[in-house]
C-alpha cells in the first residue's frame, strides 16, 4: 500500500513527553469501515506514539469518513 | 424498499402534472413553458416552443381560438391568460425559426386523402417521422377557405404549404379524394388516412372509426367522422395528429390504443395555491395585435402553475432542490446501490419527522414515512452511517443510565395511580421544573404519584432503530408494570407519541391537560409581552393536547398569539427526526426561520422547542417558566445549557430528588469524575461545537494518567494527547496545573482508528 502525504507543516516542536524524543514523519495505518489507509504521520521514533493535527482531523480525515459512510 | 411502492410513492406527488393550459390544449401546447419566455421577452425561444407542438406554426398560431384559456387557472384570479393571442405576436415577431428536418426516410408510403386542417397536419407529423407522404386533393390550398382568416394572409398559408413540400410531401392536385380512391390508395400505399372534410366515415361507407385511435374496419385506413360544426381549429388540427400517431404505431405493428388517455384535453392533477393571488384583469387585445410592452404584461399574468404546496413550507425539503418526486426516486436508487455512493443518506436523515407536508400535500404526501422507511431499510442492510445518530442515541443511552433514572412511587406510598414522565429533555435543560412540577402533581392529585424519569425510546424510533426501540419498549413497559400501571402524565409531546407506540394500552395523558384541571394553586407569573404560540410538531395530530394547551394559557390569563402555521400546521424547530445531530447547519437554519415566524418572544411546552429556538437567537419561554416560575427575572432569556452540563442536569436531578424526596443516596458516580478539569473559553466553545462532552475529556485525561502516553510541546508546555472510550477518538491539549488539576486548551476528534507504525 503507497503511504499518503496529507501534512506539510513542520511538528518537530512536538517531543514525546515519555522517550523525550522529537516526532519524525512516519507511515501511520489508519482504519475506518474495514478501509484502510497508510499514512505519513508524525510519530514518535521511538515508542510511535502519533500525531493526529486539528486541521487533519476536522479536514480531510473528516471528508474520507464522510464518504466512507456513504460507501 | 422494492420498485412497485416507488411507483406509488412516484405517483402520489403531482408536483410533474402539466399545468392546466397544457392540459387543456387538444395538441397540449406548454402555455408555462411558453409564458415564461414571453414574459422574460425572449420571443425567439418562446417561438421554438411553438415550434414543438404545432404543426406549420405560422399559421396555426395565428388561427387558433384559444380553448385553453377559459382552462387556465388565472381565469378564476382575473381572467385566463390568452395564450392564442400571445401566440399570434410570438409568430408576428420571431425572427428564427428552428429548422424542421424530417427523419430519415422509413421506406413506408402514407396515402392522405384531403388538404383540410387534418389532413395537413396528418401530413406534416408523418413526414417529420420519416414516412414518404402522397396527399391527394383537387387543390392543396383548400383549407385557407375554411380557416380563420382574420390574422392570416394567403401568403403565410402558402409558405407553410412550400415548407411541407420542402419537407418531402408530394401533392397530387388531380384527384377527387372518394371510397374509391381509398380502396385503390390501400393497395398502392402502406397506410391511408382520409381528412374528414374530404372524405369523412359516412363517404367511405363505413362505420364510425374508433374515437382514440381513427382505426376503422379496413386494415391502414384511418378515418375521422364529420366533425361539429365550430369545431376549433386546433381541434381539427388534433385529429389530423391523432390519425399520424395511429398510422405510426400501426406501421411498427405497435399496440394502436395503449397510453392514449390523456391524448383529448384532459383534467390535470396538478394543484396550485392560489389562495394569496391577487386577481389581475388582462387588456384587452388591440386590433393589431399586441405590442412589446403588452405582450409581456399578459404573459407575466401567468402563474408558473405548479404545487411546490410542501417544499414551500418545509426548509428541509428545500434545501436539496427538489420535490418528493423527485426525493422518492433519489431514495430508492440510495436503496438499491450494492457497491457504490449512496448519496441521499444525508437527504433521508435531514427529514424533521414532522409531517407537516403530509397536512400541506393535496395529496397527503408523507415525506416523513418516506423517509422513516429508508433510514429503517439503511439500519437493516447495515449502510447506515454510523456518525448520523451516534450522539443522539449515545445521549439517549445516558437518560437511561441508572446515574440519571427513578421509577419510584411517591414517597411514602406503595401505590400509583399516576406516574410523571418529564422525559429526558426537560431534565436535561431545566432540571428544577421538573422537580416544581413533580411536587404539584403529588400535591394535587390522590392514589399516588410515581416518578419514571427516563428517555420515551423517540431517539431510536427515529434514527430507524428498530430492535432497539422494541428493547426500550420493553423496559419501559416494564418499569410502568412495576409502578402497577399507573396513568402517565407526559410532560413532552415526542413522549406521549413514543408511549403510546411502547405501552399501547398505558392510559397517557399530557401534563398540560392534567395542570388544566387542577390549576387552583398554580401561580403563574405572566410574562410582560404576548408571547406567540410554538406548538411542537409531535403535537400536530394531537388535538386534545393542542386544546388543553389553548385552554391552560386562557384560563391563566397567558396572552398569546399564533403564527401563521400553527396547531395542525405548526413547524417543527430543527429537532425532529434527530436533525440537529445529522445535519446542524440546516437545523440551525431551520430554528432561525421558525423563529423569525414567532412575533414577540416564543413561548412552547417542548423543552427541545425551547432550547433550539433559544441557541437560535430567539427569545422563548417554556410554558413551566410561567407556571412553575423559577425566580429568574427574564426566563425569556434562560442560558441554554451546553451538552455536557445537559448530562450533569440529568444526575443532578437524580441525586437530588433522591435525596430530599426519598432520602436515599443517587448510583455512585464513575470514578473518572473525581478528575478535577478546567477549560479556556475556547475549550468550551470548541466542545460545544464539536459535542466533545466534559466526560469524554475526564476519561481522555485518565487514560494518560495509566498509560502516561503524551506528547509535549517544546514551545508551550502543553501536552497533547487521545483516547478512544469507543468509537470516536478524542484529542486534547491541556496544561497540567497541578496533581489532578488540568485546563484544557484545544479538543478535537476523528471516527478512524489509530492501527500504529505500517509494517
Ligand atoms: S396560469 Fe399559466 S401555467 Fe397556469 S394554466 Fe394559465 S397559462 Fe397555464
Ligand atoms: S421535515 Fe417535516 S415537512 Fe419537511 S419533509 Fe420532513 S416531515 Fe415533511
Ligand atoms: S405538496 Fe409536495 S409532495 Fe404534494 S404534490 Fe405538491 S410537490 Fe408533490
Ligand atoms: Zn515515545
Amino acid at each position: 500500500m503507497s503511504t499518503l502525504k496529507v501534512i506539510d507543516e513542520d511538528y518537530s516542536s512536538w517531543k514525546c513527553s515519555a522517550c523525550g524524543k522529537a516526532l519524525t514523519p512516519t507511515p501511520i495505518e489508519l482504519e475506518y469501515l474495514e478501509s484502510k489507509f497508510t499514512v505519513e504521520l508524525p510519530a514518535c521514533p521511538e515508542c510511535g506514539l502519533v500525531l493526529i493535527p486539528e486541521d487533519l482531523a476536522l479536514g480531510k480525515m473528516a471528508e474520507v469518513e464522510s464518504l466512507l459512510e456513504d460507501k | 424498499m422494492e420498485q412497485d411502492s416507488l411507483h406509488e410513492w412516484e405517483s402520489k406527488c403531482i408536483q410533474e402534472e402539466p399545468p392546466r393550459c397544457k392540459a387543456a390544449c387538444p395538441i397540449h401546447v406548454d402555455g408555462r413553458e411558453f409564458s415564461k419566455l414571453m414574459a422574460a421577452g425572449q420571443t425567439d425561444k418562446a417561438w421554438a416552443v411553438l415550434c414543438r407542438t404545432l404543426p406549420f406554426p405560422t399559421v396555426t398560431a395565428r388561427i387558433c381560438d384559444g380553448p385553453c384559456i377559459k382552462s387556465c387557472l388565472r381565469e378564476e384570479v382575473g381572467g385566463g391568460i390568452k395564450l392564442n393571442s400571445l401566440e399570434r405576436y410570438c409568430a408576428e415577431n420571431t425572427k428564427r425559426t428552428p429548422p424542421f428536418r424530417p427523419l430519415p426516410a422509413r421506406g413506408k408510403t402514407v396515402a392522405i386523402l384531403g388538404a383540410f386542417l387534418p389532413g395537413l397536419t396528418a401530413a406534416w407529423d408523418l413526414a417529420k417521422k420519416g414516412f414518404t407522404v402522397t396527399v391527394f386533393t383537387n387543390d392543396s390550398a383548400e383549407a385557407f377557405a375554411t380557416i380563420p382568416q382574420e390574422f392570416l394572409s394567403v401568403d403565410i398559408f402558402k409558405q407553410e404549404l412550400a415548407t411541407l413540400k420542402k419537407m418531402g410531401v408530394s401533392f397530387d392536385e388531380n384527384s377527387s379524394p372518394s371510397l374509391e380512391l381509398a380502396t385503390k390508395s390501400l393497395e398502392d400505399f402502406d397506410a391511408v388516412f382520409a381528412d374528414p372534410f374530404a372524405c369523412d366515415a359516412k363517404a367511405l361507407k363505413i362505420s364510425p372509426p374508433s374515437i382514440t385511435t381513427l382505426k376503422t374496419e379496413k386494415d391502414g385506413l384511418f378515418a375521422a367522422s364529420m366533425p361539429e360544426k365550430n369545431t376549433s381549429p386546433i381541434a381539427l388540427i388534433a385529429i389530423g395528429r391523432k390519425g399520424a400517431l395511429s398510422i405510426e404505431r400501426f406501421m411498427q405493428s405497435a399496440s394502436l390504443s395503449a397510453g392514449r388517455e390523456r391524448e383529448e384535453p384532459f383534467e390535470t392533477k396538478l394543484y396550485t395555491n392560489i389562495s394569496k393571488v391577487e386577481p389581475v384583469t388582462p387588456s384587452a387585445v388591440p386590433a393589431d395585435g399586441y405590442d412589446v410592452e403588452s405582450a409581456r404584461e399578459e404573459a407575466s399574468r401567468c402563474l408558473q402553475c405548479e404545487c411546490m404546496e410542501c417544499v414551500k413550507n418545509c426548509a428541509y425539503l428545500e434545501e436539496f432542490k427538489g420535490y418528493p418526486k423527485v426525493y422518492a426516486r433519489q431514495i430508492y436508487n440510495n436503496a438499491s446501490i450494492v457497491m457504490g455512493t449512496r448519496r441521499a443518506n444525508n437527504l433521508i436523515n435531514s427529514c424533521m419527522l414532522c409531517d407537516l407536508c403530509n397536512e400541506i400535500c393535496p395529496e397527503n404526501f408523507s415525506m416523513k414515512n418516506l423517509c422513516i422507511e429508508a433510514r429503517q431499510d439503511l439500519v437493516k442492510k447495515g449502510h447506515m452511517p454510523p456518525s448520523a445518530h451516534e450522539f443522539a442515541l449515545r445521549d439517549m443511552e445516558h437518560a437511561d443510565r441508572d446515574t440519571c433514572t427513578i421509577n419510584k412511587h411517591q414517597s411514602g406510598t406503595s401505590e400509583s395511580e399516576w406516574a410523571f414522565f418529564p422525559g429526558c429533555q426537560l431534565p436535561a435543560s431545566d432540571p428544577s421544573a421538573v422537580d416544581r412540577v413533580y411536587k404539584y402533581l403529588c400535591d394535587s392529585l390522590t392514589g399516588g404519584t410515581g416518578l419514571m424519569l427516563r428517555c420515551c425510546g423517540a431517539p431510536a424510533d427515529w434514527s430507524g432503530r428498530i430492535e432497539l426501540f422494541d428493547t426500550k419498549s420493553e423496559s419501559i413497559r416494564a418499569d410502568w408494570e412495576s409502578l402497577g400501571r399507573p396513568k402517565v402524565i407526559a410532560a413532552c409531546p415526542s413522549c406521549m407519541e413514543s408511549l403510546h407506540k411502547a405501552i399501547p394500552e398505558a392510559e397517557v395523558t399530557s401534563l398540560w391537560s392534567i395542570l388544566c384541571e387542577h390549576k387552583e394553586n398554580l401561580n403563574p407569573v405572566l410574562p410582560e409581552t404576548i408571547s406567540s404560540l410554538q406548538d411542537p410538531c409531535t403535537a400536530r395530530h394531537n388535538d386534545k393536547l393542542l386544546a388543553d394547551v389553548r385552554l391552560l394559557l386562557s384560563d391563566l390569563s397567558i396572552e398569546f398569539t399564533e403564527p401563521e402555521l400553527s396547531g395542525l400546521h405548526t413547524e417543527c424547530c430543527g429537532f425532529g427526526g434527530l436533525l440537529s445531530g445529522a445535519n446542524e447547519p440546516l437545523s440551525k437554519k431551520v430554528a432561525e426561520k421558525r423563529g423569525s415566524k414567532l412575533d414577540g418572544d416564543g413561548i412552547t411546552y417542548c423543552a427541545m422547542c425551547r432550547d433550539l429556538l433559544a441557541k437560535s437567537g430567539k427569545r422563548c419561554l417554556h410554558l413551566l417558566d410561567v407556571i412553575f416560575p423559577s425566580g429568574n427575572s427574564d426566563p425569556a432569556a434562560r442560558a441554554v445549557p451546553q451538552y455536557s452540563e445537559r448530562r450533569e442536569n440529568r444526575v443532578r436531578l437524580k441525586e437530588q430528588m433522591l435525596d430530599v424526596i426519598w432520602r436515599t443516596p443517587s448510583a455512585p458516580r464513575p470514578d473518572y469524575e473525581s478528575i478535577s478539569v478546567s477549560f479556556t473559553s475556547k475549550a468550551k466553545e470548541l466542545m460545544e461545537e464539536r459535542r466533545i462532552l466534559h466526560s469524554d475529556i475526564q476519561k481522555t485525561i485518565q487514560a494518560v494518567q495509566k498509560s502516561g502516553q503524551a506528547l509535549e510541546s517544546t514551545e508551550t508546555g502543553h501536552k497533547l494527547t487521545y483516547y478512544r472510550p469507543v468509537t470516536v477518538t478524542y484529542w486534547i491539549e491541556y496544561e497540567e496545573q497541578d496533581a489532578n488539576n488540568y485546563l484544557i486548551h484545544r479538543v478535537w476528534s476523528h471516527r478512524m482508528r489509530i492501527l500504529g507504525a505500517s509494517k
